[in-house]
């Protein structure tokens, strides 16, 4: 008998960290947390997604409804600036081209979290249940500051494995819209065509808001945290003792 | 020929590596030339209809629906680029079939009509994203082809209408047996403004494929263009 555990169950392997002596009672450090793999996937993923919301806009811009064609309820105009791709051909054309980007680098990044065990950096289990309602009040609250024991807490977790579901929701519902006849199985599940497109819609205005709190996590946790998305090495992290 | 030294296999090594950080930087940069962009972006669009061509299963059938899932026929939209009637003389009136087919010539409305009639409740859905269930009646176009004796190997059917609309239709989807050149909506005669007298009605493919007042239909390899709206830059296959 092999005593290789699988490959699931392989205990999450610590990133790459420097130390380095500095003068003050603790050495400075880097951690090593994002694989280049996974930066190039982040900023690709995030092209792709801002043009697909613009793009996304403008197609909903043709018949801005959930209602029946006939009569046409219009349920929002989207301000023109707020649009890509000038009409709707033109919108199809991003829209598609830029889905097979975003499926690219969403899968790429998925696998390769998966395949090499990173992925115990940002998926949610049960045992960071209790570390979700601390945080919250530490963040919106004025709470005490938890002791951080690794480099997502509680809250960054739920966030980011909350995302990756949400951009497989997102690929779903346009996969369905793109092909309710070929996928009619993935279609009937949603609803059919027509709730598919108010799911899709949905998806946008989740992301919306993700990327409005990503922003601000990043900017509370501070410039280090920034850089680490860009050379993948997170400077003096709070984590480290 | 000098072997590179270690410090020159390094530069090389990260020169590679630094191009290849910054690909998202460059491409979001190459996409402000704009005929760079123009060629990325229809290009992308290519791959999804290259994609659903390889996907796609000539007996899959679209879902079929119940009467009470009709959408009522007062209410089932009129989406002509023109107009919505082209004036077309019924009396003098025939589908006239060339190219790649044993017997060309002219086919009356009876002709077609002799066909086996089929019935079906589809989804007709726009590519601007309304969708309607109507109810459409008319000949298989297989059978259509059968009757004029068609290469089915051949790539296309190319279509011309009274209103100056044309369409290409690759043959697997023409093959599909839910694709009706379609005489009847609501088991009522077609009425001029949906297209009489004589329509496609394609499931399987978005609305803008299904083509109105048809008048010549050529079997062909070669289109001499892709359709109204797909030269316009809409995906020339159009399938759902």
């Amino acid at each position: 008998m092999s005593s290789t555990p699988s490959l699931w169950r392989r205990p999450f392997l610590p990133a790459r960290i420097l130390r380095w002596p500095s003068g003050k009672a603790t050495p400075a450090s880097a951690v090593y947390e994002h694989p280049l793999i996974v930066r190039y996937c982040h900023w690709l993923n995030t092209i792709a997604l801002f043009i697909l919301a613009g793009s996304g806009l403008q197609i909903f811009m043709a018949f801005p409804s959930f209602g029946p064609k006939i009569p046409q309820h219009d349920l929002l105009h989207v301000p023109p600036k707020l649009a890509l791709g000038g009409w709707l051909g033109g919108a199809l054309q991003w829209h598609i081209t830029f889905a097979w980007i975003y499926i690219a680098t969403g899968l790429i990044y998925v696998i390769y979290q998966f395949a090499s065990g990173n992925y115990r950096q940002f998926l949610f289990t049960s045992s960071d249940i209790k570390g979700v309602w601390p945080m919250a009040r530490f963040y919106f609250f004025r709470g005490e500051k938890p002791p951080a024991a690794e480099s997502y807490n509680a809250l960054q977790k739920l966030a980011y494995t909350f995302v990756v579901l949400l951009g497989i929701l997102s690929v779903w519902t346009g996969l369905v819209l793109y092909k309710p006849v070929q996928f009619s199985g993935l279609a009937w599940l949603l609803g059919g065509f027509h709730l598919a497109r108010v799911w899709h819609f949905a998806v946008l205005w989740l992301f919306v808001l993700f990327v409005i709190g990503h922003l601000i996590m990043v900017i509370l946790h501070g410039w280090n945290n920034f850089v680490s998305m860009i050379t993948g090495w997170k400077r003096n992290p709070d984590y480290l003792p | 020929m000098v072997e590179p030294t270690n410090n020159e296999k390094l530069a090389h090594h990260l020169a590679r590596r630094d191009l290849l950080r910054l690909s998202p930087l460059l491409l979001a940069g190459a996409l402000f030339i704009p005929s760079v962009r123009s060629k990325f972006i229809t290009g992308g669009l290519g791959v999804g209809d290259w994609l659903s061509e390889a996907i796609f299963r000539r007996n899959h059938l679209a879902p079929t629906f119940s009467t009470s899932e009709l959408t009522p026929f007062d209410q089932f939209p009129l989406n002509t680029y023109d107009v919505n009637d082209p004036d077309v003389d019924f009396d003098d009136w025939a589908l006239t079939v060339s190219g790649d087919v044993a017997r060309p010539g002219k086919y009356s409305l009876a002709q077609i009509k002799a066909l086996p009639l089929q019935r079906q409740n589809t989804k007709h859905i726009c590519v601007e994203g309304w969708d309607v269930v109507g109810r459409f009646g008319g000949a298989r176009v297989s059978d259509f082809l059968n009757l004029v004796g068609a290469n089915t190997s051949a790539k296309f059917l190319y279509v011309e209408c009274a209103d100056d609309y044309y369409e290409s239709l690759d043959m697997p989807s023409a093959l599909q047996p839910q694709s009706l050149l379609c005489y009847e909506m609501y088991d009522q005669p077609l009425t001029r403004e949906h297209g009489a007298p004589l329509r496609f009605s394609l499931p399987t493919k978005l609305g803008y494929k299904s083509a109105k007042y048809l008048t010549t239909l050529r079997v062909t390899d070669v289109i001499p263009q892709k359709g109204y709206w797909e030269d316009q830059g809409y995906s020339q296959d159009g399938g759902i």
